[in-house]
């Protein structure tokens, strides 16, 4: 018993890097606490619960057409709303940052509102608009192309809720590229094009990619927006959290947990993959 | 490549950043803007650079207007205070930049871009770091990098903001020698800002001392030092007493409101009455600094101070103390009315 204690605390000191900030061991324990705590012991616990099911049942749920079909409408309507978000939030952020304008600072705190914002407001608000009489949606309709109750409405209440992500991650950067290294691009005869894509582009790049899958993972969990103007049809614009929401509601509790890990298990990979893409990036260096 | 400055205005809003400004500055010259901060000098930097654009006037190199041209048309090199490298790339694509942003059809390949890029490093003495970002450099190394940048497009015209402003001291001093160098052998027309008189002195062929927006003096080194054209100039450039004609400055034979100007090192002090206009004082602090000797004194009933500085040869010859009464007579002075002092503080 004693011996490993004193292995275990040698093992420990070996990861300590010398330093002179103190309390490692203080701060260290508290972190995996509430890292077990708040992420770990409920995740582990959607494992045991699905864990019932064994790997019979859990494939069927995983085979059943109505949750495929509700995984490729949640993932590919959250991918891209995270890129439709990636594009126009850069532009957002340039504005704030470059411009000045009468109305910046109300735009600026505008960002946030989707923060803050009850979801349910957001869709319902959302929905109202792009319906096919709605203020928007009208116009839309009278084009042939209906946006509330269709996948592309959940597109819209998603680029809605990721907006302040990709905004929120790049102003800073962008704030922080200094007019003089666009203006010694320039003297150097870069035009416009070239400025932003072998300067400006490079120094934000890692900002826009976080902004990006934080949008991303945000827009896989959502449920409160989109629920009241995806109008939920099976295979078309029924989401993977409506479908756990609805198992939990007829008592298939290890159905919905096994919903739950299928799309854990792609969000993780998914967030994983752009993360090496930014390690591996950062390593190699933007030309 | 010759730069024409005619007539041009440049305002800030209410501010008058540059007021009237005409310059001719010669191929292959090097030129000092020297003032206090918020004299216009970079303003001026800027425009000749087309990073900001004139009110009025005309800029023309060569003879040739180029106010329609834009910063990447001018084929200028800059060099700024806070060097602006781009931090993502080496310090090999920093250089090759503009090398590499070229037109298609008369950008080099990629042989001839290592070949000048290489041959750059190593004229700014710094090819074993090629490798390395502007992070890992140090101040003036980082500088150097800035500069090899500006002339890899081979600029007719290098303009250079406080290009030493953010290095200490020691390595300013050598870099602004390297500089000169450094001009000498390729003979590009350049400007540099600058508030650092001494910079100024040493290393530019001719010194345009500005203020306010104006230009007070352009002339060489020596030119605006011993011959300074306006009050501003003179206490600009060096230490300067001053006199006011009526009570302490007999000497210049004048009655009216003028002030004298006199360098420390042009104040004769001696325990004898030279002449009859001399005036009589009181020694107030000695002061040893290397090879020469610092004499503060003071008129009698007056506060201010006046400073004159001896060789440490003439003052050991006639030596002084504190408290000693002395008579002071300058060698050499310049008096301008008081109408022209409205501009000066107190020396």
């Amino acid at each position: 018993m004693a011996r490993s204690a004193a292995s275990s605390t040698r093992v420990f000191t070996r990861f300590r890097a010398h330093s002179v900030l103190p309390g490692f061991n203080l701060a260290m324990g508290f972190t995996l606490l509430y890292l077990s705590l708040i992420v770990l012991v409920p995740l582990s616990a959607l494992f045991f619960k699905t864990a019932n099911l064994g790997w019979g049942g859990f494939f069927a749920v995983l085979g059943n057409d109505r949750v495929l079909a509700s995984l490729r409408v949640t993932f590919l309507t959250s991918l891209a709303a995270a890129v439709i978000n990636a594009f126009f939030g850069l532009i957002v952020a340039w504005v704030l940052v470059r411009y000045r304008f009468p109305g910046k600072r109300i735009i600026d705190a505008l960002v946030d509102l989707p923060f803050a914002l009850p979801t349910a407001v957001a869709g319902i608000t959302l929905a109202t608009l792009y319906a096919p009489h709605g203020w928007i949606g009208q116009y839309f309709a009278a084009q042939g192309i209906k946006i509330a109750y269709t996948p592309l409405g959940i597109v819209v209440a998603l680029t809605f809720i990721g907006l302040p992500f990709v905004v929120r991650t790049v102003q800073p950067v962008l704030e922080d590229v200094e007019a003089g290294v666009e203006e010694a691009a320039a003297s150097l005869g870069a035009g416009r094009w070239d400025v932003f894509r072998r300067v400006i582009f490079p120094a934000i790049y890692p900002a826009l990619l976080t902004g990006f899958s934080l949008a991303f993972a945000r827009a896989i969990g959502e449920y409160g927006s989109v629920i009241f103007i995806a109008g939920n049809m099976p295979y078309i614009s029924e989401i993977s959290p409506l479908l756990i929401v609805s198992k939990l509601e007829q008592y298939d509790y290890a159905g919905a947990t096994a919903i739950a890990v299928i799309m854990l298990l792609i969000s993780f990979a998914l967030l994983f993959s752009i993360n090496a893409l930014q390690w591996w990036t950062s390593r190699r260096g933007v030309r | 490549m010759s730069i024409t400055i005619e007539n041009i205005n440049k305002n800030f809003g209410a501010y008058k950043a540059l007021d009237n400004i005409n310059l001719e500055v010669n191929s292959g010259e090097l030129i000092a803007l020297l003032g206090p901060s918020g004299c216009g000098k970079t303003s001026l930097l800027r425009i000749i650079g087309g990073l900001e654009l004139a009110d009025s006037g005309k800029l023309l190199f060569h003879g040739e207007d180029v106010e329609a041209r834009n910063a990447r048309e001018r084929n200028v090199g800059f060099v700024f205070q806070h060097y602006a490298l781009f931090r993502h790339m080496t310090v090999f694509e920093n250089v090759a930049f503009g090398l590499r942003v070229k037109p298609r059809k008369e950008r080099h390949n990629e042989a001839e871009i290592q070949r000048r890029v290489h041959e750059l490093l190593n004229l700014v003495q710094l090819d074993w770091l090629s490798d390395r970002y502007p992070a890992q450099l140090s101040g003036g190394q980082r500088q150097r990098i800035a500069l090899a940048r500006a002339l890899a497009v081979e600029p007719k015209i290098l303009l250079l903001d406080e290009p030493f402003g953010a290095l200490d001291a020691q390595v300013r001093k050598e870099l602004r020698r390297w500089l000169r160098r450094l001009h000498d052998e390729l003979h590009i027309t350049s400007i540099f800002v600058t508030h650092d008189q001494e910079e100024a002195l040493e290393v530019a062929d001719r010194v345009v001392v500005m203020n306010k927006g104006k230009i007070e003096q352009v002339g060489t080194p020596d030119e605006v030092y011993a011959k300074p054209a306006t009050p501003f100039v003179y206490q600009f450039i060096g230490n300067v007493n001053l006199f006011h004609s009526r009570e302490h400055a007999a000497w210049t034979e004048r009655h009216g409101d003028a002030v004298a100007y006199v360098r420390p090192h042009d104040i004769d002090i001696s325990a004898v009455k030279q002449d009859e206009t001399a005036l009589p004082v009181e020694v107030k602090l000695v002061r040893a600094i290397g090879s020469i000797v610092r004499v503060e004194v003071s008129a009698f009933g007056s506060s201010e101070f006046i400073e004159i500085e001896l060789s440490r040869e003439r003052f050991d010859a006639a030596p002084l103390a504190n408290g000693d009464k002395a008579y002071i007579r300058p060698r050499q002075f310049r008096v301008f009315d008081t109408g022209e002092k409205n501009e000066l503080s107190a020396a």
